[in-house]
């Protein structure tokens, strides 16, 4: 069963689940809860809303693991707060020649309670009360909370399907440089993007983040760029990092995660790295929260740093391997999408598949929904009727441009085989009734 | 570059005496008494069990965001014997990043703006940042050696004693909140019931609320117990209570802790942790879990760890005093917990603490932590001439360390 919590960051409640998921927003916190919950219990859905894979991490940092909990008992005591010496050097090797950067392992980069914990740091070291925050929709739930809890103030620009154009993939919603620029203020003090996105898959081009890099350097913005997915590219796609671009490495502080590197979302190891200037300021938040991180883990992702770099850009890297396997499962999950007439967006990167819904007709009469967005209404529906949970896209928007993107849901395909046909039979079932 | 300035909450907050000790006292041929980690190993059956729930699929990924199910349940059951009442699991209790979260959560989450903070010295260091980061004000109260009655030798932690008057009189419209520490570090503290039964007047008296962190809860030595200031009659209502699975099952490399409260409360803690780090790791609270089952079944007998290291700390305690006391040195014996303070009657250098403990470190390799750290700017005159001693080490450790200060005080005979 899916535990279902209630959250208030602002004016609205959200309803997440044991992964984070957004399940519903409301203004009042009670109606959904005991429904969807019910829901879950009940119906036994088919589970492609929880972002997190079904399967266990690569064996060779299970074994890291393995080896550090039986290693000396400095294994089992407080490490170097602001991150595990073999981590931080691993991390600074292996980025450095990504970069092109010469990247201190002691300045320049802190070792967090998952990229979560890194964008908290970045966001309380550095947004104060007043601060405008550019957040690009859809974006991850966390980025609007965390504004709103250092005092700042979202302004939102979506990415937008381009027009008269079949919406195929990920790379047909783009920004509109002059929206993007109309939304900059003399308060503007960050603009947070993330690349792969999620939900969309989005991975951004060298023009489209030069476009975002130019803003940031004639209003001398900062960038907090979410880049956990930056190995989970497909059809050739190209991860760019930002911060590699020519006046961005002062100003940019960019985010990864251990969790969705190796498979192991549950060891919550994250970093953030970017020029010492700026990571000071969240090392003083860190040193005031939590303080350290868990000793066992980061010497486990550390001696995966270590193999990955030696192995990288050939065959036996599991940084080829994972996204070998994952588009494999994206071209599955898509295939079934369309032969019950729905309409995937092929993600270039990450988790998640976002599909259409405006095409398929169905009887959304349930009269407790009635008031509810399109999609919160459909993805209940389809829990309901279909056994089959996901997650409403209009949640990764903010409520003035909810209503626009209410045709759309989101599913994640890091499952099991055996999980994606399971939906596969829901979905084939579907459409031969119709 | 000057649009990259900090927010306001960190300013002033970048220092840290960790951060420079721990430096100092990283360097190998350093016998370090200094941070408060064991060097003896945890329990075998707790590195067995991560290393058994590492081994399951599911145990990697994502748990429940405010406490890993099995985890909380087991604390519900381990607590719920404790306390003497029945605690939900779900509402009652928050899984952190170690008890230094919970700190964090429980301050975040009730302490605003210009709310008064009062926090009794010598504290934890880190309790002043966090009020502070805040935007509470932290209003401080020494702890105060009582002059000795006569013919008693030993000085404990004991003989030091917050003034009632001194403590009423820091209450006042303002105080959202108490921050006590029981075993209290570094002085080693047990506070008594009836000191807590103040406290905790004063608490209902000015519907102040208490954290109150019990890390060491389980370091108590012969002859005293600890007592939960949340089981006093009206205070559960207003009390969060800081455990720490680091300090209880000597694994404080794995940072997990957890907050303990009522349900009005702990919503807000658990409302900071959804917007802060959202969950911890779940294969480490999986074995933390499986620790404490194991000990509830034992609990009240002499193989229930809790019971167990408190004897094998007791027994470093004492051996502790033993070589600081031949080496001319006062010690404070600790009723609880990890630390050992010293009375440097020390003619040689009458340096302030902080120096003094450098000096220590570079001249005599033996790293402690200057006591000042743990007070406000107008207590270090009461406190310079203290520094701080860990003696959850090997006797290894403790033998080199008496070394030192055997040759030590040899010098200053001969000199």
């Amino acid at each position: 069963v899916n535990e279902l919590k209630w959250n208030k960051p602002s004016d609205c409640f959200i309803l997440t689940d044991t992964s984070r998921n957004i399940i519903a927003l409301s203004d009042s916190p009670h109606t959904h809860r005991v429904e969807f919950t019910q829901l879950a219990a009940d119906y036994k859905a088919v589970n492609l809303g929880q972002g997190f894979p079904d399967f266990s991490p690569p064996q060779f940092v299970q074994e890291a693991f393995c080896k550090a909990i039986s290693g000396g008992p400095q294994m089992h005591q407080y490490t170097r707060a602001f991150g595990h010496p073999p981590l931080v050097k691993s991390l600074a090797k292996f980025f450095s020649r990504i970069v092109g950067q010469d990247i201190d392992p002691l300045e320049d980069i802190l070792v967090t309670v998952g990229a979560y914990q890194a964008l908290f740091c970045a966001f309380q070291g550095l947004i104060d009360e007043g601060d405008e925050v550019i957040i690009i929709e859809p974006f991850f739930d966390c980025y609007q909370p965390m504004v709103v809890m250092a005092g700042g103030k979202a302004v939102y620009v979506p990415l937008r399907p381009v027009k008269g154009s079949a919406i195929l993939s990920s790379g047909d919603w783009v920004l509109s440089a002059d929206e993007l620029a109309s939304k900059i203020t003399p308060r503007t003090k960050a603009i947070v993007i993330n690349t792969p996105n999620n939900p969309l898959g989005k991975v951004y081009k060298t023009e489209e983040l030069q476009m975002i890099a130019d803003l940031c350097i004639k209003h001398n913005l900062l960038c907090f760029s979410d880049e956990v997915y930056e190995w989970l590219t497909y059809d050739g796609a190209k991860h760019i990092k930002i911060a590699s671009l020519p006046g961005m490495w002062e100003r940019t502080v960019t985010v990864g995660s251990a969790g969705k590197t190796f498979s192991a979302t549950g060891w919550k190891v994250g970093w953030a790295i970017g020029s010492g200037n700026i990571i000071k300021y969240m090392k003083t938040i860190h040193q005031n929260s939590v303080y350290h991180c868990a000793t066992a883990a980061q010497e486990a992702v550390a001696h995966g740093f270590e193999r990955e770099y030696q192995l990288f850009g050939t065959p036996e890297s599991y940084f080829q391997q994972l996204p070998a396997m994952l588009h494999h499962k994206r071209k599955k999950l898509a295939l079934c999408l369309e032969s019950v007439g729905l309409q995937p967006i092929m993600p270039e990167g990450g988790y998640f598949m976002v599909t259409d819904i405006s095409s398929v007709k169905v009887d959304l009469n349930d009269p407790n929904t009635k008031d509810e967005l399109y999609d919160f209404r459909f993805v209940k529906w389809l829990v309901k009727e279909k056994g089959l949970a996901t997650i409403p896209v209009s949640a990764f928007y903010s409520p003035e441009h909810s209503k626009e993107f209410d045709k759309y849901i989101r599913f994640c395909f890091v499952k099991e085989d055996s999980t994606l046909d399971a939906a596969e039979a829901i979905l084939r079932k579907w459409s031969q009734k119709e | 570059m000057s649009r990259h300035t900090h927010a306001k909450r960190i300013e002033g907050l970048d220092k840290n005496v960790w951060v420079a000790f721990t430096a100092l006292a990283a360097d190998p041929s350093v016998v370090n008494l200094g941070q408060g980690f064991p060097d003896i190993p945890p329990p075998s059956y707790v590195k067995e069990a991560l290393a058994k729930a590492a081994s399951v699929d599911r145990m990697n990924q994502y748990t429940r965001g405010f406490g890993h199910p099995s985890l909380v349940k087991a604390l519900s059951q381990v607590y719920g014997k404790v306390y003497g009442r029945q605690i939900d699991p779900l509402k009652e209790i928050l899984v952190t990043v170690g008890g230094y979260g919970s700190l964090f959560s429980a301050i975040q989450a009730l302490v605003e703006e210009g709310d008064e903070v009062i926090i009794i010295e010598p504290f934890f260091d880190c309790y002043v940042p966090m009020v502070r980061m805040a935007g509470g004000k932290p209003v401080l109260i020494p702890l105060r050696l009582v002059s000795m009655k006569s013919g008693k030798k030993t000085i404990t932690s004991a003989d030091w004693f917050l003034d009632p008057d001194e403590l009423a009189g820091k209450f006042n419209s303002k105080t959202k909140a108490i921050i006590i520490n029981t075993p209290n570090n570094p002085i080693g503290k047990v506070f008594t019931k009836d000191e807590l039964q103040m406290i905790a007047d004063l608490c209902i008296k000015h519907d102040t609320l208490c954290f109150s962190d019990e890390v060491y809860e389980w370091l108590v030595y012969r002859g005293h117990q600890h007592v939960k200031i949340a089981t006093l009659p009206g205070m559960w209502d207003r009390t969060v209570t800081i455990g720490s699975a680091g300090k209880t099952f000597s694994v404080t490399g794995w940072k997990l802790g957890w907050s303990i409260g009522p349900e009005h409360l702990m919503k807000h803690l658990q409302t900071v942790m959804q917007n802060s780090l959202y969950t911890c790791p779940t294969p480490l609270q999986e074995a933390v879990a499986q620790g404490l089952l194991l000990n509830y079944e034992l609990m009240d007998q002499p193989e229930c760890y809790f019971t167990s290291l408190a004897d094998e700390l007791e027994g470093k305690r004492d051996r502790l005093a033993a070589i600081v006391e031949e080496a001319g040195m006062t010690p404070v014996i600790p009723e609880g917990g990890y630390f050992m303070l010293d009375l440097s009657h020390m003619d040689e250098d009458e340096a302030y603490d902080y120096k003094f403990v450098k000096w220590m470190i570079k001249e005599k390799k033996l790293a402690a932590i200057p006591v000042t750290a743990f007070v406000g700017e107008e207590s270090t005159k009461d406190f310079e001439k203290y520094i701080r001693l860990c003696f959850i080490k090997q006797d290894g450790t403790l033998d080199a360390a008496r070394s030192i200060l055997k040759s030590w005080t040899k010098d200053m005979q001969m000199g």
